[in-house]
């Protein structure tokens, strides 16, 4: 009941808003929204620590909220002047259409039909992911091809249970679903042995492995069965605010990549000689006057929440929310992971 | 017409069209700015491929399945949860109101212990309570209980053997209607109804001997065979009947109640036994006075369902209002067509109440 109202009025709500704030918002004016503002309007997630989780005292934290601080420190020189606007995966994309917020950074999977069919720009990848099976030891499987017949629980709500289907299907197994509305009900399902399988991205496999009731007696096999690509998306028709969101991801990664830290970064500005550094930094060219940003918008970010590196260690490193060895695609493309930023020219 | 009732209407009309106009207005208003923002709109949609699975279905359905069917499964699913709590709440609600209003302290205290208790507590509480409950108790499918070599029962439901299509059940379904029609058509006459009943006892015999059974086995990780009716149904049936039976008793109390003790009397002082009185006199005016609220008990209970998501049970609001509208992202009409679906049950229900309600008033 109260789930139907409130999908019901949150469907009602978006409906309301899109109609609305298509009136109200003038594509291209995101920048000068915010300003008049005087804050980013951030849309994140629940709870998911590790990317987006509020504290006892309502601050929020994470790898996805640290860049909407990178965001805030491009546009005002300062990272706190964010509102952090939390919404379910169902509505989260009503949220950004209607202007309600100027950008999602909440582990959206980046797909074709979302970015070409929605109205939404995705503007890079913050975290590669992909989604995995979690299972008890005592079942015997070794692999995924060993899991025929299984009982698979799922949360609805995300592209989980595709890629399940296409999974299953492309191997030949069968399988039975059981999809609940929150990861809390259905890591209790699957503590009960209502499933075999528990599946959904492997970043949140592992944060969850270590809360079970006996970590040791399950296991997450060593198939990656989908491709997520997760990362800030916008709305479609303002190039500049794309821009923003695009470059300020780069600005992060090409700062890792040049060694230039939240530490340093000030000593790097005034010594350094390499010319891809200085443009970065604005001590040569105006590159942020292109987007209508301060020429130290990048030095700002660098200076206020440090660089890709500084933001994984703080939030998924050994002493993060949720520790996730740093070990795979989410490494510089310099060290074999997928991050790479174009140049700064 | 006097003046005063044409300008009656007149007003009337004018609300209903300035209505009708702000929901075109607002429609095509909706439409315009989605498109403006790049959104795809329309509901073109339901032809496409779902590609998720259902796990419990009463229409064949698997991945490759469109959209389109995915909501139908959802709406055969979410009416058979509502049907069959329907009708479990009544049964409840009958027997609870009865001990309601007994004597006997014992047996009324019971019931009123049942009644506030439940209905003091939230649907979404005891249903999760069940679901992990029952869970609990129950053993995983290695462990299964086997009921007499053909049943199994485990936490991921209970399996029964299945009958394979054939020459059996038909059988079967013939001595199933011969047996219906024994019933009608022994009424009137007896030697047919012998006949009849002998013949339905026979091809019922002979569809159960000549029936190939799918008895359900345990094999890999799970049961094979069988048909399974899975935790989720049966938790979500029973936490909706025994929550919805409270509100119902109260109801049928209240309608008990509303009927004068004069009645019980005039029964008796017409010689009716207590049994004739109850049935003939005071039942159909506790029935009249209680339609109305019950009405509105059985929309809840229909609404109330859409908590499945909570036990995983695939109803209209988990695999169309959520998972269908995240992959495809078409809230609007998705939210619009799961709305239109609960607003024409309800309003089917109270409909149907309210024609029986009508039959009810004609003979009185």
């Amino acid at each position: 009941m109260k789930t139907l109202s409130r999908s019901l009025a949150a469907g009602l709500a978006a409906a309301a808003f899109t109609t609305i704030a298509a009136s109200t918002i003038a594509s291209g004016a995101t920048l000068d929204t915010v300003r008049e503002r005087g804050f980013v309007n951030c849309g994140v997630g629940e709870n998911f620590p590790g990317f987006f989780a509020p504290d006892a005292s309502g601050k929020w934290s994470g790898l996805d909220v640290d860049f909407c601080r990178a965001l805030s420190a491009a546009v005002f020189a300062a990272p706190d002047k964010v509102k952090y606007l939390p919404a379910t995966p169902a509505a989260r994309f009503a949220q950004l259409q209607s202007g309600q917020v100027d950008l999602l950074s909440r582990s959206v999977t980046w797909t074709m039909s979302r970015d070409a069919g929605l109205g939404l720009g995705f503007a890079g990848v913050t975290f590669f992911d992909g989604q995995g099976f979690m299972v008890r030891k005592a079942l015997g499987a070794k692999s995924a091809k060993d899991l025929d017949g299984a009982t698979v629980c799922t949360q609805t709500g995300t592209t989980t249970e595709l890629n399940l289907a296409d999974y299953f299907r492309a191997n030949g197994l069968k399988y039975t679903p059981v999809v609940f509305e929150t990861t809390d009900q259905v890591i209790a399902a699957y503590e009960a042995q209502r499933c075999d399988v528990y599946t959904t991205d492997k970043s949140t496999l592992a944060a969850r492995l270590t809360k079970l009731k006996d970590p040791a007696a399950h296991m997450v096999l060593p198939e990656t069965i989908s491709k997520a690509a997760n990362g800030p998306v916008v709305r479609q028709g303002d190039g500049q605010w794309a821009n923003i969101v695009r470059w300020t991801l780069n600005a992060l990664i090409a700062a890792e990549e040049l060694g230039i830290t939240s530490a340093n970064v000030e000593q790097v500005r005034s010594t350094t000689k390499d010319p891809e550094a200085r443009r970065l930094l604005g001590a040569d060219g105006e590159l942020g006057k292109l987007m209508g940003l301060d020429k130290a918008w990048a030095y700002n970010v660098i200076k206020s929440v440090g660089n890709y590196g500084e933001l994984y260690e703080r939030n998924l490193g050994p002493k993060g929310a949720v520790p996730i060895p740093r070990d795979g695609l989410n490494r510089l493309w310099s060290k074999g992971g997928l991050l790479f930023a174009p140049s700064f020219q | 017409m006097r003046p005063s009732d044409r300008r009656a209407l007149s007003i009337q009309v004018a609300i209903y069209l300035v209505l009708a106009g702000l929901a075109l207005a607002a429609c095509l208003f909706a439409i315009d700015a989605l498109r403006a923002r790049g959104i795809q709109a329309g509901f073109g949609f339901l032809w496409n491929t779902a590609g998720f699975d259902i796990g419990f279905t009463l229409v064949p359905f698997d991945a490759t399945s469109s959209y389109g069917r995915a909501f139908l499964a959802a709406l055969l699913n979410t009416l058979l949860v509502s049907a069959l709590a329907i009708v479990l709440a009544t049964a409840i609600g009958l027997v609870v109101a009865a001990m309601r209003l007994q004597p006997v302290p014992a047996i009324r205290s019971a019931g009123t212990i049942y009644v506030e208790a439940v209905r003091n507590t939230p649907m979404l509480l005891q249903l999760l309570a069940l679901y992990f409950l029952l869970l609990g108790a129950l053993p995983p499918p290695r462990q299964s209980i086997i009921l007499g070599g053909v049943a199994l029962i485990n936490n991921r439901g209970l399996f029964l053997p299945a009958p394979l299509p054939g020459a059996g059940p038909a059988l079967a379904g013939l001595g199933l209607l011969a047996a219906l029609l024994t019933s009608w058509l022994g009424r009137r006459n007896g030697r047919i109804g012998a006949a009849l009943g002998l013949a339905a006892a026979a091809l019922l015999a002979a569809g159960a001997w000549s029936t190939t059974w799918d008895v359900p086995v345990l094999r890999g990780l799970n049961v094979r065979g069988g048909i399974a009716l899975v935790p989720e149904l049966v938790v979500l049936v029973i936490a909706l009947s025994v929550y919805t039976g409270a509100f119902v008793a109260e109801t049928f109390r209240s309608g008990f109640l509303s009927v004068a003790p004069g009645q019980w009397e005039a029964g008796t002082a017409l010689g009716l036994g207590r049994s004739l009185t109850f049935r003939k006199v005071v039942l159909p005016q506790a029935v009249r006075a209680c339609l109305p609220p019950l009405a509105n008990q059985y929309v809840n209970a229909i609404k109330a369902s859409s908590l499945a998501a909570a036990v995983g049970f695939p109803d209209l609001m988990q695999v169309f209002g959520k998972t269908t509208l995240n992959q495809t992202g078409q809230a609007v009409e998705v939210i619009a067509m799961t709305m239109a679906v609960y607003l024409a049950i309800s309003l089917a229900v109270a409909g149907a109440v309210h024609w029986y309600e009508a039959g009810g008033r004609m003979d009185r």
